[in-house]
């Protein structure tokens, strides 16, 4: 992923600034600049997620593509944020330990790297709620 | 709107091809269905071609103009396109050359798919087919396609009773019947233990649950039904052709289970053909994992949610059961050259309705249906084919 690609949603990826459209009050995270409910008449600004969540499934990912070979095995899930998206993400935790239904916070992790000399990817990931 | 026909098939053997090339796999496929039509290539109209990636695969764009030249049509400069919906670019190729015979704007359309996978890296074309997926969002974070398709298993064993037998079953079923199609790429047949020792992919799906990566090509040619006999004994009429689309990643879908696109295409063909699943003597289906055949059956309406496992346990989807799914092997143990197999389907369903299909012939086969998808469920099509 080219420099540029990436700095764009730094906000988004760092930090959880999805959007909500103001007309019908439905949060998009990823964001959306368009809202499919109400269309040109919705208004869409930005918001900032709490990171709370819960697994709705998930899977543990042993055969990786080439950027995320050396953190194998890993667990990958679907959250669904307390404000009513859903999100794919990597949860750090044990393989043994996830489970459907269990409450999860964002936090802010490395994802992966482009090579030795290219830019580090910094993301969100999830953790166990204790 | 014209009743529109099949009048020649062909498709190369699949697998992985090291001596052919991209350009060699889709002559080769296109020269079979010519012979079996009895067609000259000079004939032809227009071509409507299905390739996922051929920039990621082997660094070459512009498709259409390119197969047109290597198929001796430069000089005819005949209207040929290339279709992308990831893995149902074939069958989306499928339905633009229906549509064009259909309209009446051309005669002889080619409807063809090719994808030559292994000239990278496996872990490059992995990436590659995360392409299918959303980039930013899912394949971003860490996602495969394996992966994806293993929490649709995780949600769906979580809620309906599936066991990994079952999942299982359905590999055992399509090694079977790929050893039965000198076309595939697997003709071996397997046990459930072969499937539960395999490597872990991504929890809960094995290697054996998982479509290979291959190499291949097939092709078809349409014409108006009113004009298919000039050309062949056995035209193959299209019943009906749906399309519908969904959104592009599994988490936004409305259920993780259920693939909603794959409901409405499935429901419109059969709306437009006037038919019902009884009437269904074979069907296709999209089985890039175990679970995708699974959601495929009870989507498509065959069965209630949550039975496919059942009655693929109980041998009702396996040749001489209820609904035989998958002759060919499907895409697990025929292959998934990923741009291909919508159009492979179709020359499996042809060759099924002209009882030309051998070892794996279902008796009395007279309508048939084909169901590729892109995706995780983004984009799905779904044909009624029958005997002309």
């Amino acid at each position: 992923m080219t420099v540029a690609r990436f700095w764009r949603k730094i906000p988004q990826r760092y930090n959880m600034i999805g959007t909500k459209c103001e007309t019908c009050q439905r949060h998009f995270f990823p964001p959306r600049t368009f809202c499919p409910d109400c269309r040109r008449s919705g208004r869409i600004v930005d918001h900032k997620f709490a990171g709370f969540g819960t697994i709705i499934t998930y899977t543990v990912i042993h055969t990786a593509n080439e950027q995320f070979e050396a953190f194998t095995p890993y667990v990958l899930a679907i959250v669904k944020l307390d404000e009513g998206p859903r999100m794919t993400a990597q949860i750090v935790c044990r393989s043994d330990e996830v489970k459907i239904g269990m409450r999860v916070k964002s936090v802010f992790r490395r994802i992966a790297t482009d090579g030795e000399s290219g830019i580090i990817h910094y993301g969100t990931k999830f953790v166990p709620v204790d | 709107m014209r009743d529109v026909a099949v009048i020649g098939a062909g498709c190369t053997r699949f697998g992985e091809k090291w001596s052919s090339g991209f350009r060699e796999l889709f002559v080769e496929a296109g020269a079979l269905a010519l012979e079996d039509a009895r067609l000259s290539g000079e004939k032809i109209d227009a071509m409507y071609i299905g390739n996922m990636s051929a920039g990621r695969f082997i660094e070459q764009e512009h498709i259409g103009a390119l197969i047109a030249d290597y198929a001796g049509l430069a000089t005819h400069h005949i209207p040929s396109t290339r279709v992308e919906a990831a893995c149902a670019s074939g069958g989306l190729a499928f339905r633009q050359a229906v549509i064009a015979v259909s309209s009446g704007m051309e005669d002889i359309v080619v409807a063809a798919g090719v994808e030559k996978m292994t000239d990278v890296e496996p872990g490059a074309s992995t990436d590659t087919l995360t392409g299918a997926a959303d980039r930013e969002w899912e394949g971003f974070v860490g996602a495969t396609f394996p992966g994806l398709y293993a929490m649709i298993a995780q949600d769906y064993m979580h809620r309906y009773p599936l066991t990994r037998e079952q999942l299982a079953q359905v590999a055992v079923k399509n090694h079977y019947n790929g050893a039965r199609n000198p076309i595939a790429q697997y003709q071996q047949e397997i046990t459930i233990e072969t499937v539960l020792k395999s490597t872990m992919v991504a929890e809960p799906l094995r290697l054996f649950d998982c479509s290979p990566i291959t190499d291949g090509a097939a092709a078809v040619i349409l014409a108006p039904l009113e004009r298919a006999r000039e050309f062949t004994d056995t035209p193959i009429k299209v019943i009906s052709s749906a399309q519908a689309s969904d959104t592009i990643t599994l988490h936004d879908r409305r259920d993780i289970s259920t693939l909603d696109a794959t409901v409405i295409a499935g429901k419109k063909a059969f709306r437009l053909a006037k038919l019902t699943h009884k009437d269904i003597d074979m069907v296709e289906v999209h089985d890039c994992f175990s679970i995708a055949e699974i959601c495929a059956i009870e989507d498509l309406g065959f069965c209630r949610k949550g039975e496919a496992g059942k009655l693929t346990a109980d041998g009702e989807t396996a040749l001489g059961g209820k609904i035989p799914v998958n002759t060919s092997g499907g895409l697990k143990a025929c292959g998934h050259p990923v741009g291909a197999t919508g159009i492979k389907q179709v020359f499996e369903i042809v060759q099924q309705l002209r009882n030309e299909a051998g070892k794996r012939q279902i008796d009395g086969a007279k309508i048939g249906m084909t169901h590729n998808v892109g995706g995780t469920g983004a984009t799905v099509a779904v044909h009624i084919l029958g005997r002309g």
